[in-house]
């Protein structure tokens, strides 16, 4: 035999599968940015499951009030110096109340990191299991689902989780009713996307040849079809964290999310432009968390992307004098 | 062309029907009793079978349905204890806490929100795809980096937290502008810009971040395209590839992202109202969802809805045009 | 002075050295074709040419003198001049390398007004008229078109008026008619023949195909590996070749003048395995419906391969894809000879696609053997090793997944695959057309000895007409979803009876650069009458 076993570049995404793992992890470890911001996710992610730990070991907890740390005479401002930080309290406390502020900080990391995961979760499942019946279905069964999934992109999600969760009675757990609803409304996108990449792998030759060999539907879809939709719904839902969990902040903010006593970012910012001047880490601390969260997720996200399909980076590389071979 | 526009144009009424199913069937049939909680906690049995009567509560949903239909197309009286007073079409139906007709009310604020969103659109698209198409151009350079950078930072930045740090910044710390407050176009043109600028701006520069990223990408997927390779071969300028051919290629994602982003945008607008305290349909819905007030959510969602839907149908016109490869079918 | 110098050409693309200390001259008006398989390293000499290297990450060594202009020393202004002004380039794909948002017209008038200080108007005019030049019809009415509104080998003609627009001293194919059906390649290169004795252009080819270079160049430089393997006058070159590797690949290259070899006793046909009826195919609805096959019967019977030859769009492809069960036939029917199941399998064109990319071979293989029912792990296994030994692969190779193979080799593969099944018809879809000729040759050879040893039916599906005749007992040509003449292969061939398969066999391109010539010939007298 005179070819020799050479090793072809194979065009298009790369899925971590038995032998596409390894190459999506040394991609992912050559992007210095995604390497940090995987250490800043990671180190998130320790510090809301080490949450009770942590406040342990400042010996606070989030939601006692400490009426005498707080000046009710000006108002409520914390008294001491940069809003009452000292030993007992890391990062000062809150005004008014006098609550812990690092508690409330690294508790309200649980919410936010928790609810976006959760919601993602829940796009995830939902969107592919609409994406792939749609592609694989008859035509009576894609035209509905496509059009309901039209529906749904159309609905701006901040919209209608304000609106749903404001009919939702309250005695229902606030956090896991914030992570149903975001994921309930925002599946559209990945949906359409999962349908496009399904659509697009089922004219592929080598689903053809499953056909031939004899397999079901069922098992076309999962053994040909699941792998390779896999690098597109991992890189969306990369990037779907981070934006739940602005999501999430947000409804916080308009007092409909997550509610008090439940530390979080976003409600945390509702109050603090009143006292920006008297307690500015009280602004400053849920700010700086969401936004450090949401930069890191983001960067990983790109990362993640751009490790699972290197072709777009790679083709700018390669410039005009790459060739393309003969084909009929 | 004209059998295109008549197909999309009955695809968003279809789609603009069955976003009013689901938010009414969603709505309505809330778990609870609805007219309990219409009617508020210390109302009495009597007071809530009134109100109950009043909503129609009795008779099955889809009768239900039609009525508001019904009003939507034709108009519809209401009787508001003794008087009877007439919603005329497109009738919304009555707000549950201060009996003031929804359309009225969307009518009232819709003003603000329009000239928030399209003022803060001209500034997105201008911000975002001169980013994108600078950091295309001066790729691999330093500029370049640092605009990734500060597109990566506004991409990450909620729109709260923008609005809360300029307006502290600039309102507050720097004194630079007052806090905004709405003053109407027609009142004072100049006025009106001034109050909405900062509005505008934290609105504005996450999603111009959003499409520098965008047009930057689909740029520089143009530029890795064989026919750019045709046009650098024959001596065409850098300039002229990147302004002329790549641009061109960009145009039509830019355009899909702007139609998918609106939403979002809309949302954005909600809580920049909230926080800049704007009279707009974004705060009146806040304030609808905390007091439960219905009829006022589901016309305010459905109005939304339907210039969401508007604007995706524009797009799809628009990215026909801009894609002529895009069969009009 | 040469129009083209090129000394110690050496290009490397990180640790990959592509060119290799390539020195060669062009003089002017001359014609020289780099022919050689893929990886060879010809287009990107070509790049070179036109400094297409630079600001790439390229390392280029060695000295470029094309026109008069030092390609590696030039400025880059001075580059800008050569680009287009004295030297233009034609690319592979016509519909990609023409931007798909500007007519046609305009793009022509844009890259004319970077070398001419002209006004807008003048620049239009002068795309029409190199259009008009490369016989385009009602050129200024089409020149307002775009690209996507052209047919291949019309989008091929824009690219060359692109680059006459210029006058340049040299032309620089790359490839320029592979992507092209055999009758549209012949215009062109006949559109390139009489454009070199009109205006005195040099040529520079760059091709993958002996036959494409014998029509059109006085010279060839055979590559391999980036370097030069033989460079002589395109007569000595390809009709007494000195190297090996020259003659390995002249003897690999299919003809279709040549008898198809005889294999071993020719015995009479076996039964009939597989029987299609008036096959029908509709694609589409409405207005937009067309007819992919109108109409086709066929037999096909045991041991013997029905080669089925069309150009693009001629149905062949759904014809192969309605035998197997791919698709079903709008009307019509095909039925198993003697009754029994009709067990078809099929191979496919692109070995890229064929295979699951995250599965390993030896599973893909496998599958038929499992989706029957079988479960015993050492049986399937044992029968895979044996399939995989049985096309020239290794046992050991169950395990390897599709990227570490080569085209060749997955192409071996995917006739294990559609062995597995134990089929009495294989339906073979271009399975050598992306393929380079040496190994095209190799999987034709295994095709046929699996046909002899197992007793299988053939179908060959191709577009590639000599490749159809190596392999074919009976011949079917198609056009327009129809088969126009059908019969045993060596009639069909050597006395076509049907115009458009005298056509198609007209516009092969012959090895032989005289034989080129008369046919070239003949073509103009056929054209002109």
């Amino acid at each position: 035999m005179s070819e020799a076993l050479v090793a072809v570049e194979t065009p298009g995404a790369v899925v971590p599968g038995v032998s596409g793992a390894r190459q999506f992890w040394r991609r992912l470890r050559a992007q210095r940015a995604a390497m940090v911001a995987a250490g800043v996710v990671a180190l998130l992610v320790l510090v809301a499951l080490a949450a009770p730990l942590l406040t342990a070991l400042e010996g606070q907890d989030p939601n006692t009030y400490h009426s005498s740390l707080v000046d009710s005479a000006r108002g409520g401002v914390p008294i001491g110096s940069l809003g009452g930080i000292g030993g007992d309290h890391w990062l000062g406390v809150e005004p008014q109340t006098g609550r812990d502020l690092f508690a409330r900080l690294v508790y309200g990391a649980r919410v936010s990191l928790g609810v976006a995961l959760a919601a993602t979760i829940v796009q995830v499942l939902i969107g592919v299991v609409v994406g792939v019946s749609a592609a694989l279905g008859t035509r009576w069964v894609d035209q509905l689902l496509s059009r309901f999934t039209d529906v749904i992109v159309a609905l701006p999600l901040m919209i209608m989780s304000l609106a749903l969760l404001a009919i939702v009675p309250s005695s229902f757990p606030r956090p896991v009713l914030v992570a149903l609803v975001i994921g309930l409304i925002g599946w559209g996108t990945i949906a359409k996307i999962v349908r496009a990449q399904t659509l697009t792998l089922k004219q592929l030759d080598y689903v053809a040849a499953a056909r031939l060999s004899g397999w079901g539907t069922w098992r076309i879809a999962r053994r040909e079809l699941l792998p390779g939709i896999a690098a597109p719904i991992i890189t969306y839902a990369a990037l779907l964290v981070p934006s739940n969990i602005s999501a999430e902040a947000a409804l916080s903010f308009l007092g409909v999310g997550v509610k008090p006593p439940t530390p979080s970012w976003g409600q945390m910012l509702t109050a603090a432009d009143i006292w920006y001047q008297a307690a500015p880490q009280y602004l400053l601390l849920p700010a700086g968390a969401l936004f450090v969260t949401v930069l890191a997720l983001t960067v990983l996200g790109d990362g993640v992307r751009s490790a699972l399909d290197p072709r777009a980076a790679s083709r700018l590389r390669v410039g005009t004098g790459r060739k393309r071979e003969a084909k009929a | 062309m004209t059998g295109f526009l008549l197909r999309r144009a009955l695809g968003a009424v279809v789609t603009l029907l069955a976003i009013s199913v689901i938010v009414y069937v969603v709505f309505f049939v809330t778990p609870g009793n609805v007219a309990q909680i219409t009617c508020g906690p210390r109302c009495s049995p009597e007071q809530v079978h009134q109100v109950a009567q009043q909503l129609r509560l009795d008779d099955p949903l889809y009768v239900r349905y039609w009525h508001f239909l019904e009003g939507l197309v034709a108009g519809q009286d209401y009787s508001t204890g003794t008087s009877v007073e007439h919603c005329s079409a497109p009738c919304l139906g009555l707000s549950y806490q201060s009996d003031q007709q929804v359309t009225q009310l969307i009518l009232t604020k819709l003003p603000v929100s329009l000239s928030l969103v399209f003022g803060a659109m001209v500034l997105w698209l201008i911000l975002g795809v001169g980013t994108g198409v600078l950091s295309a151009w001066r790729r691999g350079r330093l500029s370049e980096r640092l605009l990734t950078g500060v597109t990566l930072a506004g991409v990450a930045t909620p729109v709260f937290v923008i609005g809360l740090v300029l307006m502290i910044v600039v309102c507050g710390q720097l004194q630079l502008l007052p806090f905004p407050q709405y003053v109407k176009f027609t009142d004072d043109p100049e006025q009106w810009a001034w109050n909405l600028l900062l509005p505008w701006l934290s609105l504005a520069l996450i999603e111009a971040a959003a499409f520098a990223r965008l047009t930057r990408a689909s740029m520089l997927e143009t530029l890795a395209e064989d026919h750019i390779r045709t046009f650098r071969a024959y001596g065409v300028g850098e300039r002229s590839v990147i302004g002329r051919h790549a641009l061109r290629g960009a145009i039509a994602p830019v355009i899909a992202l702007n139609a998918n982003n609106f939403g979002s945008a809309v949302g954005g607008a909600v809580l920049t109202e909230t926080l800049f305290g704007l009279p707009g349909i974004g705060q009146e819905l806040v304030h609808a969802v905390n007091v439960v007030d219905l009829p006022v959510v589901v016309g305010m969602v459905l109005v939304i809805g339907f210039f969401v839907v508007l604007a995706n149908a524009v797009a799809d016109v628009l990215y026909a045009v801009a894609d002529r490869r895009v069969v009009l079918a | 002075m040469s129009l083209v110098d090129v000394k110690d050409l050496t290009v490397e693309f990180g640790s990959l050295r592509a060119v290799d200390g390539l020195s060669f001259r062009l003089e002017q008006g001359g014609a020289l074709a780099l022919v050689g398989e893929s990886g060879s390293g010809k287009s990107t000499v070509a790049s070179a040419l036109l400094g297409l290297h630079r600001g790439t990450g390229a390392r280029v060594g060695g000295s470029v003198e094309v026109a008069g202009t030092d390609v590696e020393q030039a400025s880059d202004e001075e580059l800008r001049r050569l680009r287009g002004g004295k030297a233009a380039m034609v690319f592979q794909d016509p519909l990609s390398s023409l931007d798909p948002y500007y007519a046609i017209g305009d793009q022509i008038a844009e890259v004319y007004r970077v070398h001419a200080r002209v006004s807008r108007r003048a620049a239009r005019a002068r795309a029409v008229e190199v259009l008009e030049r490369v016989g385009i019809p009602d050129a200024p009415r089409r020149s307002r078109s775009r690209p996507h509104e052209f047919s291949g080998g019309m989008r091929q003609r824009a690219l060359i008026a692109m680059a006459l627009a210029c006058e340049p001293a040299l032309l620089i194919a790359d490839e320029p008619t592979t992507a092209l059906d055999v009758t549209v390649q012949a215009q062109i290169l006949d559109l390139l023949h009489t454009l070199r004795e009109e205006t005195g252009l040099g040529l520079l080819l760059v091709t993958h195909d002996v036959g494409v270079a014998a029509e059109s160049v006085d010279e060839v430089l055979v590559m391999r590996h980036g370097r030069a393997v033989e460079h002589g006058p395109v007569g000595t070159v390809l009709g007494a070749p000195g190297e090996t590797y020259t003659r390995d690949l002249l003897a690999a290259v299919p003809r279709v003048d040549a008898r198809r070899a005889a294999v071993g006793e020719a015995g009479e046909p076996g039964e009939v395995v597989l029987e299609a009826t008036d096959l029908r195919r509709e694609f589409g609805r409405g207005k937009k419906a067309f007819t992919a096959v109108d109409g086709v019967s066929l037999t096909i019977r045991r041991g013997e391969t029905l080669g089925v030859v069309g150009e693009s769009g001629s149905g062949k492809t759904t014809l192969g894809r309605m035998l197997v069960g791919l698709l079903e036939p709008t009307a019509g029917e095909i039925k198993p000879g003697g009754g029994v199941r009709p067990d078809v399998q099929m191979v496919f064109q692109d070995p890229v696609s064929s295979l699951n990319p995250r599965r390993s071979v030896g599973e893909s293989i496998a599958d038929p053997l499992r989706a029957r029912g079988e479960r015993d792990e050492t049986r399937i296994r044992g029968r895979v090793t044996e399939l995989l030994e049985r096309v020239g692969l290794e046992g050991a190779h169950y395990d390897r997944y599709p990227h570490e193979f080569s085209g060749g080799q997955r192409q071996r593969v995917g006739i294990a695959r559609a062995l597995a099944a134990d089929p009495r018809v294989i339906v073979c879809d271009e399975p050598v057309s992306a393929l380079d000729v040496t190994t095209q040759a190799q999987v034709v050879a295994l095709l046929g000895e699996l046909q002899r040893e197992l007793g299988l039916a053939l179908v060959f599906v191709a577009h590639d007409l000599a490749v159809v005749r190596q392999v074919s007992d009976r011949v079917a040509v198609m056009r327009h979803g129809r088969i126009v003449e059908s019969g045993p292969a060596d009639e069909v061939y050597d006395n076509p009876q049907d115009p458009y398969t005298q056509q198609l066999l007209a516009a092969v391109p012959a090895l032989d650069p005289e034989v080129a010539a008369r046919r070239r010939a003949a073509r103009r007298e056929l054209a002109a009458a």
